[in-house]
């Protein structure tokens, strides 16, 4: 079979620490029929956006990249381009979105670039969960080979999936998009109502007790109502939750541990693929192997 | 014949008018026109000196038209018409050039500039009056019934006083029994009384009043006709009984295998698929719900040829089979009736934004519920006789938080408005919790008390001191489960800190709408409403009853969400305003209606597709467009719309227009 | 420290002024319902809550805000914003709290003395840095 060429933005944190997140979304896409091609000549996205009016260096990357993206859109004939980090997502999507309400801005930018093409406005940013529910689901449901009958997952969209309104892959309050896919994945989703909640985000960096209070909370909840695992799409979320595990066992007795997976990985699994090289379970803090041992 | 001895008289409406615009220059320069025999100003034209003014200045100078530069003609033309009138000059000789609101207020920087113009506005209108004809106002007869539409307590207040007083009314419900949401409640701030106790006396009067005639669950179909003479179609759906034999013994109820949520307490309980309201409802009759029927859904389905019927198969007639005086009959009773009134009384009242609106809220949960569905379960007839128990497992709460302004006070994500009732009812609804359960705790989250009704506050005080109520003040952002129990984060933005609490149950005081189906009343009454479904007055302040159509009031919640004290009030008023039309023999109208110049007109039907009243017909003989006088508001649609100008509102022709337009239009 | 004088119209007040210009927002808007405080996941840590940095602004008191903890612990993740009655973008109004700071050459992060560094991902630090350094 043919792969569909696809455009792929990975970011930085995909390119290192979150090989797991890379290699299991673009080896799920191909057992989809999508051949996720790493967006040529792409540049960090910045993380995060900037809110103050008279802001435009945190749009300048994001819209380079947009640029990049146009160019290879005209190859490949196809104006998608799939992110699946959340930050990332949601950085392309707000500059794309930003310059097209603000055109002044966007004059600005392309002056400022004046050896790029102008960005015309026509690259579709799509988080891999809206590609794969717009291409329909039930792909993924023919290619399921190893139900995961059993596995109590909480889904964790976090807050850039979701916020702010207009990037918004699903509603705000109540998404379903993760759980529509974890249950066609055959794993049964328990009503997990922190998944729209912050796990502290950057402060992991200067203020990580803070950050390792936010994971225990949202952990301890999620075993409250009878998760097994937390379910994620976002490398710093993923950080958080898994790595500051470490210090909220210290802080606070009779903490249990609980694995923190990418949905690409269940997906990957689930589609039978049991290989050390696209899982790499060695990046995890807190090892899903056990939870996840019936489906290996 | 056109004008020729005209007064202009210029009000200063205090420093109204007087403090921007140069009056006495104004009325120098409108002085001298040669078609001006008098100009003059004067503090208040609308005193009674102001107006004596203007009487003796009609008689000493012979006046034969008058302008009067003031306010908003909607204030003070009918004053000055009057005051016309009594001085012997057609009211219809009086015009307004409205220097206020035109000339003054907008241009309070640029006094020079309002000056002028005022002048020009002034002079406008003269040249508009100077073509005015003398007119006298038209009587059409009145038919002395009147419609209320709805039979909630505004509703049955409003039939009750037009009952009481006379006339026969007809009262249009389209539930099964009249009570309206009144009837749901548990007992009422701030003097705790219990509808059932209080409501039912009205309500059984409404059934047994000899000059009302009551139609429940019934729909207006359709509203034709003018103030004084409405024709009013009437659906009754169908009920599948024949109520003047249904005794509303029950005994079917008994034996109905079907379960279905009622209606009535809001998904709190269940009831048969044959029904009646409730024990106190008025009337008091049975009906058969075709939705959840298994005899209605499987001859339904027989008859759309979706399945064959078997021979010897007895299909459910277990109600009938019990129904001594055989008023059970299966069979498809809607019908269409019509009624002609005098006047209309919309009580439409309202409804609550459902909890499922509000996942952050929980809202998904089931013993996450709306305080009205809450009243159900604090009522002593309700499911659970009075005292609370959890929907999901029927265990007594142990505490309850209350959450006020659930989709109020939020244009973002609900409505911009105050629901102006839920700080009482939550105050109430606590107290009752800590009636029935002294031990259940009580935590109250709200953003501000709104206690500004009579005995309101002091009921406010006594929930806080002598009942034990908890209240804290913060908005809840998220209610969740855990385990068993609803986990409440919440703030208290008086210490500046987050609150959490568990708790058994959560009442959202969610946003009140005007009701379902309100917009499409509306429409076929020609009233205004908003997007929220209130019905628009035509005055807020001064005429909250009235609506541009005239002979239709409103009353109650349908205007906009109040309580059982002022519901009650409007409908004694909608009612009075009411009589105030049918007490006459004859109503006047405004003669400055549309007329066809049957000359020109070619019969193109222009105008009667753009009438709103229906008031047009083309003549099939002469091909010429007709006026029913009766039907005309005079807006000018047809006039506008005309290719020639063969239909024109009197004393508002083309000519009159055009010059007052060039002269406001005129170039300095 | 429980009283504080006003002396001019907050309304007037430059700071208060370029806030609201740097945000976009009109901060006198706010009217105190308290749901972005009990929605915020950063509450916990902070000094002042988000419904009480908009009363210290409408009071004109930036120096309150200016040496306060809370804008440099708001994570930026929108849930007050989305949530927010009146429509404030309370997020950018904490940001601008920080760019009044920040664009007077203000490192409030030092990224050399970051602890653990090598542990840390891509997306952490470069995340970290753009909101707390100029």
């Amino acid at each position: 079979m043919e792969l569909k060429k696809i455009m792929f933005y990975p970011g930085c944190t995909l390119k290192g620490v979150a090989k797991n997140l890379e290699d299991s979304t673009v080896e799920s896409a191909r057992v989809l029929g999508y051949d996720f091609i790493e967006l040529p000549g792409w540049t960090c996205c910045g993380a995060v956006y900037g809110l103050a009016q008279d802001s435009v260096k945190f749009t300048i990357a994001n819209v380079r990249n947009l640029i990049r993206a146009q160019e290879y859109a005209e190859k490949i004939r196809d104006n998608r381009l799939v992110a699946v980090c959340s930050m990332c997502y949601n950085n392309l999507r707000r500059a794309h979105l930003d310059v097209m309400k603000n055109r002044d801005k966007l004059q600005t930018l392309d002056l400022f670039m004046d050896e790029e093409p102008d960005y015309k406005g026509e690259i579709n940013v799509q988080h891999y969960l809206t590609f794969l529910k717009e291409e329909g689901f039930d792909k993924i449901a023919e290619n399921v080979k190893k139900p995961l009958k059993g596995l109590k997952v909480a889904p964790y969209y976090g807050c850039l999936l979701l916020r702010p309104d207009e990037v918004a892959i699903d509603d705000r309050e109540d998404p379903h998009i993760l759980e529509e896919l974890l249950e066609i994945l055959g794993a049964e989703v328990v009503d997990y109502p922190l998944k729209n909640e912050c796990c502290g985000s950057y402060h992991t960096v200067d203020k990580k007790e803070f950050v390792a209070e936010r994971t225990f909370k949202l952990v301890s909840v999620a075993k409250e109502v009878g998760a097994d695992i937390i379910t994620t799409s976002c490398p710093l979320c993923f950080f958080n939750l898994d790595k500051r595990q470490e210090i909220a066992k210290k802080k606070h007795s009779g903490f249990e541990h609980m694995p923190i997976v990418y949905f690409t990985q269940l997906m990957a699994i689930a589609f039978g693929i049991n290989d050390d090289k696209v899982l790499h379970f060695e990046q995890h803090y807190v090892s899903p192997r056990e939870v996840l041992s019936r489906w290996l | 014949m056109a004008m020729k001895r005209i007064g202009v008289f210029i009000c200063h409406c205090g420093r109204n008018i007087a403090g921007t615009v140069d009056v006495k220059r104004v009325a120098e320069e409108i002085g001298k026109r040669e078609d001006v025999a008098f100009s003059t100003t004067y503090v208040f034209m609308c005193s009674q000196p102001g107006q004596k003014l203007i009487e003796d200045s009609i008689k000493e100078y012979n006046l034969d038209g008058v302008v009067v530069a003031n306010c908003s003609p909607t204030l003070h033309e009918r004053t000055m018409r009057n005051a016309a009138a009594r001085a012997g000059l057609n009211p219809y000789r009086v015009e307004i050039a409205n220097i206020r609101e035109w000339a003054a207020w907008p241009h309070e920087d640029n006094p020079e500039a309002a000056t002028r113009k005022a002048i020009r506005i002034i002079n406008a209108t003269i040249e508009k009056l100077k073509a005015n004809a003398s007119l006298e106002p038209l009587e059409v007869p009145v038919i002395r019934r009147a419609l209320v539409i709805g039979g909630g307590v505004a509703g049955i207040q409003a039939a009750l006083d037009l009952a009481d007083a006379g006339i026969e009314t007809v009262m249009v419900e389209r539930e099964p029994s009249i009570g309206g949401n009144m009837f749901r409640l548990s007992e009422t701030f701030p003097t705790l009384d219990c509808p059932q106790c209080i409501l039912t006396p009205k309500m059984n009067d409404v059934g047994g009043h000899p000059n009302i005639k009551l139609y429940t669950y019934s729909e207006i179909e359709d509203v034709s006709g003018f103030m004084g003479n409405f024709k009013v179609k009437i659906k009754k759906k169908a009920t599948f009984v024949d109520w003047d034999k249904c005794t509303g013994c029950g005994e079917c109820l008994r034996v109905c295998p079907v379960s279905v949520k009622s209606e009535y307490d809001l998904g709190m309980k269940d009831r048969t698929s044959i029904y009646i309201v409730n024990e106190q409802a008025v009337p008091l009759k049975a009906l058969i719900d075709q939705d959840s029927c298994i005899r209605l859904k499987f001859e339904k389905k027989v008859q759309e040829g979706k399945i064959k019927p078997k021979k010897n198969v007895k299909i459910c007639s277990k109600c009938a089979d019990v129904c001594e005086p055989e008023a059970i009959h299966f069979k498809n009773n809607e019908e269409i009736v019509e009624e002609e009134v005098g006047t209309i009384v919309v009580a439409t009242g309202y409804e609550v934004m459902p909890a499922e609106a509000f996942p952050e809220l929980g809202g998904k949960y089931p013993d996450v519920i709306t305080a009205l569905q809450f009243e159900r379960l604090l009522s002593p007839s309700g499911p659970t006789a009075g005292v609370p128990r959890r929907p999901s497992d029927g265990k007594i709460p142990k505490s309850i938080a209350f959450v006020h302004c659930v989709g109020s006070r939020d244009p973002q994500n609900g409505v911009p408005y105050c629901s102006r009732i839920c700080c009482m009812y939550t105050i109430k609804q606590a107290m009752l919790v800590k009636h029935a359960l002294p031990d259940t705790a009580v935590y109250d989250f709200y953003i501000d008390i709104r206690s500004n009704g009579k005995g309101y506050e002091e009921f406010y005080h006594r929930a806080k001191e002598e009942y034990g109520v908890n209240f804290i003040r913060g908005k809840v952002s998220k209610v969740y489960k855990v385990g068993d129990k609803y986990r409440v984060q919440g703030v208290d933005t008086l210490t500046g800190r987050i609150v959490e609490v568990d708790v058994d149950m959560v009442i959202l005081a969610t946003a009140a709408k005007g009701s379902e189906g309100v917009k499409e009343l509306a429409k076929k009454l020609r009233i205004p409403y908003d997007e929220w479904g209130w019905l628009k007055e035509v005055h807020l302040k001064l005429k909250p009853l009235d609506t541009p159509v005239g002979g239709v009031f409103i009353a109650g919640a349908a205007q906009f969400i109040k309580d059982i004290t002022d519901s009650v009030a409007q409908g004694s008023g909608a009612a009075a305003k009411s009589l105030g039309l049918l007490s006459k023999p004859q109503l006047e109208k405004e003669p400055l209606l549309a007329r066809v110049d049957t000359e020109i007109c070619a019969g193109c039907g222009r105008c009667k597709d753009q009438c709103a009243y229906g008031a047009i017909t083309i003549d099939p003989i002469r091909h010429v467009s007709v006026v029913n006088e009766a039907l005309c508001e005079g807006c000018g649609a047809c006039s506008a719309n005309c290719p020639t100008t063969a239909i024109q509102v009197v004393n508002f022709k083309k000519g009159q227009i055009i010059r007052a337009v060039d002269i406001l239009a005129e170039v300095f | 420290m429980m009283k504080y004088t006003i002396k001019e119209d907050p309304h007037n007040d430059e700071r208060v002024r370029e806030i609201m210009e740097i945000s976009g927002e009109n901060i006198f808007a706010c009217y105190q319902c308290g749901r972005c405080s009990s929605g915020c996941p950063m509450a916990e840590f902070m000094d002042v809550l988000p419904n009480q940095v908009f009363m210290f602004l409408q009071e004109g008191d930036v120096d309150t805000l200016l040496s306060a903890r809370t804008p440099w612990v708001c994570a930026a993740c929108f849930t007050c914003t989305v949530r927010c009655p009146v429509g404030l973008d309370l997020a950018a109004v904490m940001e601008a709290l920080r760019e009044l700071q920040l664009r007077k050459n203000y490192d409030y992060v030092d990224p050399y003395r970051v602890e653990n560094r090598e542990e840390l991902p891509p997306i952490a630090l470069v995340s970290n840095f753009r909101k707390f350094t100029p």
